[in-house]
């Protein structure tokens, strides 16, 4: 049971998720905020995927919807890159007012 | 002090939840039989995409709509563009490009049809198909997409609309989005197809709006 492969992607992925929400709390620079961001997502993709293959016969519907967040998060990451790229082209800075300072 | 704080918190509540992970034995909600037994009413022999298109379809229809959503912001917000880059495109990327592509586009149709009974479908076609955009784009076989035409426009929405139009349709025989046995399978396909152009462009869109 504790050694099961779905139970080491969902261990992974629940470091990864913890390290993703150190990075967006800790790190100022937006776009490595962004990446810590994406991290936390990829470590609830690996719970759920995990999770969802400890038995023998996978469950499908956490697939799904992994696959559905996969996606969204591909949307939601290019929308916060090109408002970084927008704050950047107006005031010449990539860290949010009130952080760093 | 900061840094010590949220690195401990971090700490602790990975231990907690692997605790927790450890802890499930048995999931009170176990969705494999469920799935199996209505598999063969969904239209669809695999799964995954009959929990996808079929019984999870509002998920599907809301997901393109938050893609669309994101790229008309992308748009509404006017990122300024980069000057257009001078360097000569690499030769053998070109030609490395210039073969791969047609390959692609195959590759995202046998998805979309394999989609059906094996893993595939939708997503993953229009993931391949911007991929294959945003390829030749870097290869320099393709400028940036400036302000979007109206084929590109009606390319964007396809899917959503025709999603859309399907669920209305399907309206007066009872709930959104629930599909006759009989015509499912077809009626799938139809929202695949459309929704692996739009996947497609949005995606590629997502890059190449924001590209010189």
């Amino acid at each position: 049971m504790i050694a099961s492969t779905g139970m080491i992607f969902a261990v992974t992925g629940a470091v990864l998720f913890a390290l993703g929400v150190a990075g967006v709390v800790l790190i100022d620079h937006l776009l490595r905020r962004i990446l810590a961001f994406n991290l936390m997502g990829s470590g609830i993709f690996l719970i759920l995927v995990g999770l969802a293959q400890r038995h023998d016969v996978p469950d499908p519907v956490p697939q799904a919807m992994v696959l559905t967040g996969i996606v969204v998060a591909v949307a939601a990451t290019a929308l916060a890159l090109a408002l970084v790229r927008k704050l950047h082209a107006l005031s010449g800075r990539l860290t949010l007012p009130g952080d760093g300072e | 002090m900061k840094r010590l704080a949220v690195v401990t918190a971090a700490l602790a509540f990975t231990v907690a939840l692997i605790a927790a992970m450890l802890e499930l034995e048995t999931s009170p909600i176990d969705l494999r039989g469920p799935v199996a037994a209505q598999l063969a009413a969904s239209g669809v022999d695999h799964p995954v995409t009959a929990v996808l298109l079929n019984y999870r379809g509002y998920d599907t229809l809301l997901e393109i709509a938050v893609l669309l959503l994101g790229v008309l912001v992308i748009l509404a917000v006017g990122v300024d563009r980069p000057a257009a880059r001078t360097e000569q495109p690499d030769p053998l990327l070109e030609t490395l490009v210039r073969l791969a592509l047609p390959l692609m586009v195959v590759v995202a149709v046998y998805l979309l049809w394999a989609g059906a009974f094996r893993p595939g479908g939708a997503f993953q076609a229009g993931a391949v198909l911007a991929a294959a955009a945003v390829l030749r784009h870097l290869a320099g076989l393709q400028a940036g997409w400036a302000a979007p035409g109206l084929r590109l426009r009606l390319g964007l929405v396809a899917g959503f609309v025709v999603f859309l139009a399907v669920a209305a349709a399907l309206l007066p025989q009872g709930a959104l989005l629930q599909y006759p046995p009989a015509q499912a399978g077809m009626l799938i396909l139809v929202i695949e197809a459309a929704l692996t152009v739009s996947l497609g462009l949005i995606l590629a869109g997502l890059f190449l709006f924001l590209s010189p």
